[in-house]
C-alpha cells in the first residue's frame, strides 16, 4: 500500500517547507508525489510548489503558520493516492554520435558496449519524466538501461548545447538551455524543450513519457 | 531613456523575480539586494515589482537621452552626475544631456539604479528579471552592453524637477553594515542534525571567507572543513536562495538569487531573507558568520523591513503628491 511510504517534513527557511521521502527511485512513490502537488497547491497557505525527486518544496504566505502547515501536510500525504497521469508520448528524434554526440564512442568503451548496442539500449525503453529541474525545462527520467550508467565527467564542459542528449550517473536527459555540464554527451535532437514565450513554455510535463527515436548514427 | 555607455563588471536589469514556475526548472532570479530596490522604487512611488538595474562594483555610465527620474540605491558606486558626486537614497531628475558615471565601490558589492515608472522590457513569464541561465528577461535574456537604450515605462512629466532623499543620518543605521560583520541568521535545514555539536559549532564559530569564485548562482565558503556523521546522498529536490549546503568537499555553498531551482547537496540551513541583502553586498575575499534562530525571529525580521518600507513610502508619496 502506497501509505507505507513515509515522509519527512523539514523548514527550507521561514516560509517554505520540504517534504521528502527516500530512495530508490519508483514510478509508485513519485507518482503519489504528482498527486500530492496538486492537493497541496489548493491548500490555504501555500503559494507554489516546486516538484522534485520523491519530494516537494512547498512555498507558504508570509502569514502562514509552518509549525501548523507541518502538520495539515503530513495529513494530506496520508490521504493522498498515487496519480496515474497517463502523460503524452514525445517522440524525440536523435542523431546519435559524431560532432554533436561526441562522447558516444568513448561512453560505448566504459561501458563495454558496442556504439550500435548503446544506441539500441538508450532508445530502447519509454522513459518517464519525474520531475523538472535544474534548468528551465529540463527533465528528469526514469527508465534508463542500468547498463548505460556511467559516472559524471570528471571535468564539466563549460558550455553544452540546448537539444544534447546526455546522460549522468543512471538518469538519461536533453539538456534544454546551453549551459555548463558534466553529463555525457551522446547524441543531438532539433526539438526545443522551452520556449518562454508559450502558454505552456515546457515541452515536457511531469508524467510524459519520453521515447528517443533514431533519426541516424554517425559512426 | 538613457543610453548605456559603459556596464561595469556586470549590469543586469532585475525585479523581485520570477516566482511561480520553479516546477519548469526556471529559477526566481531578481535582486540579490531585494531591499536596496525595494527601497528605490518605494521612494519613486513605483510599484514593488518595478525593474531597475542592478550594477556589480560600480563602473556604469550612461547618457540621458529623454527626461527621468531616477534613485540610487545599494552599495555606494561613488556617482557622479556631470561630475558631481550624486547621493544614494536620493531621488533625482535627469535632463538630456547629463552624464551619470559611476567610480568603483569601495565598500559593498551591489548597486540599484531604478527609475521612475519602472523600466520598459517584456514581462516573461510575469516578471521582467534577467534569467542570464534561461537567457530570457530583462533585455533580451543578456548583461546590459554599451549602446543599449532603456526607457521608463512611464515618462517622467513632473515638474519642478525633483530633488530629495534620506538623510544621511537615517541610511547610516539601517542600511550600513557595522564595522564587525553582523552575523547572518539561519534556520536549520534537513541535514543540520547530521553533524554533531563539534560539527555545529565549527559552522556557527568560525568566520567564512567568500571565495573569489562566487556569483549571483552561489557563494563559496572557505574554512575549516566540516564533517558529517555519516554521508548521505539525496534525491534532487527543490531549492531555494538562502540555502546553505554542504557539497563533499566540507566547505558550504550559499545558493542565491540565480540558484538552481534543483540540488542535492545535504543541507545545514537557510539564510532568513531579511538578511540575504547582507549577503548580496558582503565582498569576495570578506568573512561572514553564521547563528541560528527561531522562526519567530525571522519572521520579526522581515516585518522590521516592511515597517521600515511602508515609511519610506509614505513620506515619498507625500512628497510626489501634486
Amino acid at each position: 500500500m502506497p501509505s507505507s511510504v513515509s515522509i519527512s517534513i523539514s523548514h527550507m527557511g521561514a516560509t517554505a517547507l520540504l517534504v521528502q521521502s527516500g530512495g530508490p527511485l519508483s514510478v509508485d512513490v513519485q507518482s503519489r508525489y504528482w498527486a500530492y502537488d496538486q492537493a497541496c497547491k489548493a491548500l490555504e497557505g501555500v503559494v507554489e510548489t516546486v516538484l522534485g525527486m520523491h519530494s516537494l518544496l512547498v512555498y507558504l504566505t508570509p502569514d502562514c503558520d509552518p509549525m501548523r502547515m507541518k502538520v495539515e501536510l503530513e495529513q494530506l500525504w496520508q490521504r493522498t493516492k498515487p496519480r496515474q497521469i497517463e502523460g503524452r508520448l514525445v517522440e524525440i528524434p536523435v542523431i546519435y554520435g559524431g560532432e554533436t554526440g561526441m562522447d558516444l564512442s568513448e561512453l560505448a568503451d566504459s561501458c563495454s558496449l558496442s556504439v550500435d548496442e548503446v544506441v539500441a539500449l538508450h532508445s530502447e525503453p519509454d522513459y518517464v519524466a519525474f520531475a523538472l529541474g535544474s534548468q528551465p525545462g529540463f527533465a528528469y527520467l526514469g527508465g534508463m538501461n542500468s547498463r548505460l550508467t556511467t559516472p559524471r565527467r570528471a571535468q564539466p564542459r563549460l558550455s553544452v548545447q540546448e537539444g544534447s542528449v546526455v546522460i549522468g550517473g543512471a538518469q538519461a536527459g536533453v539538456i534544454a538551455k546551453t549551459s555548463p555540464s558534466g553529463w555525457h554527451v551522446i547524441g543531438k535532437t532539433e526539438l526545443s524543450f522551452f520556449d518562454e514565450t508559450k502558454q505552456s513554455p515546457s515541452l515536457i510535463m511531469p508524467g510524459d513519457r519520453i521515447r528517443f527515436v533514431v533519426q541516424e548514427l554517425i559512426a | 531613456m538613457i543610453e548605456i555607455s559603459a556596464p561595469g563588471l556586470l549590469a543586469t536589469i532585475q525585479d523581485l523575480g520570477r516566482p511561480g514556475f520553479g516546477s519548469l526548472g526556471v529559477g526566481r532570479s531578481g535582486a540579490m539586494d531585494a531591499l536596496a530596490l525595494r527601497i528605490a522604487n518605494a521612494m519613486l512611488s513605483n510599484e514593488e515589482t518595478a525593474a531597475g538595474i542592478e550594477i556589480t562594483l560600480g563602473g556604469f555610465e550612461c547618457r540621458i537621452l529623454e527626461p527621468v527620474d531616477i534613485c540610487l540605491a545599494g552599495a555606494d558606486c561613488k556617482a557622479m552626475l556631470d561630475g558631481k558626486p550624486l547621493p544614494r537614497w536620493w531621488v533625482q531628475s535627469l535632463r538630456p544631456g547629463q552624464t551619470l558615471k559611476m567610480g568603483f565601490c569601495t565598500s559593498g558589492m551591489r548597486s540599484y539604479l531604478a527609475v521612475r515608472g519602472g523600466l520598459n522590457v517584456p514581462e516573461i513569464l510575469g516578471s521582467r528579471a534577467t534569467d542570464m541561465k534561461g537567457g530570457f528577461g530583462g533585455l533580451e535574456g543578456r548583461a546590459l552592453q554599451r549602446g543599449d537604450r532603456l526607457a521608463a515605462l512611464h515618462k517622467a512629466t513632473l515638474s519642478p524637477p525633483l530633488a530629495f532623499g534620506l538623510s544621511p543620518t537615517i541610511w547610516q543605521s539601517l542600511f550600513e553594515s557595522t564595522a564587525i560583520p553582523q552575523p547572518l541568521h539561519f534556520i536549520p535545514a534537513a541535514e543540520w542534525g547530521d553533524y554533531d555539536r563539534e560539527n555545529q559549532t565549527l559552522f556557527t564559530e568560525q568566520a567564512w571567507q567568500i571565495s573569489q569564485d562566487s556569483n549571483r548562482i552561489g557563494y563559496r565558503l572557505e574554512g575549516e572543513e566540516i564533517i558529517p556523521m555519516e554521508r548521505k546522498e539525496l534525491l534532487s529536490h527543490g531549492i531555494l536562495p538562502g540555502t546553505i549546503q554542504l557539497p563533499s568537499s566540507g566547505k558550504p555553498v550559499i545558493q542565491l538569487a540565480d540558484a538552481n531551482t534543483a540540488g542535492g547537496y545535504p543541507k545545514l540551513g537557510v539564510v532568513i531573507e531579511a538578511d540575504l541583502p547582507l549577503l548580496a553586498q558582503a565582498r569576495l575575499g570578506s568573512t561572514v558568520r553564521f547563528v541560528p534562530c527561531a522562526l519567530e525571529e525571522a519572521k520579526a525580521a522581515t516585518e522590521k523591513q516592511n515597517r521600515m518600507l511602508d515609511e519610506i513610502r509614505t513620506c515619498a508619496a507625500f512628497h510626489l503628491a501634486p
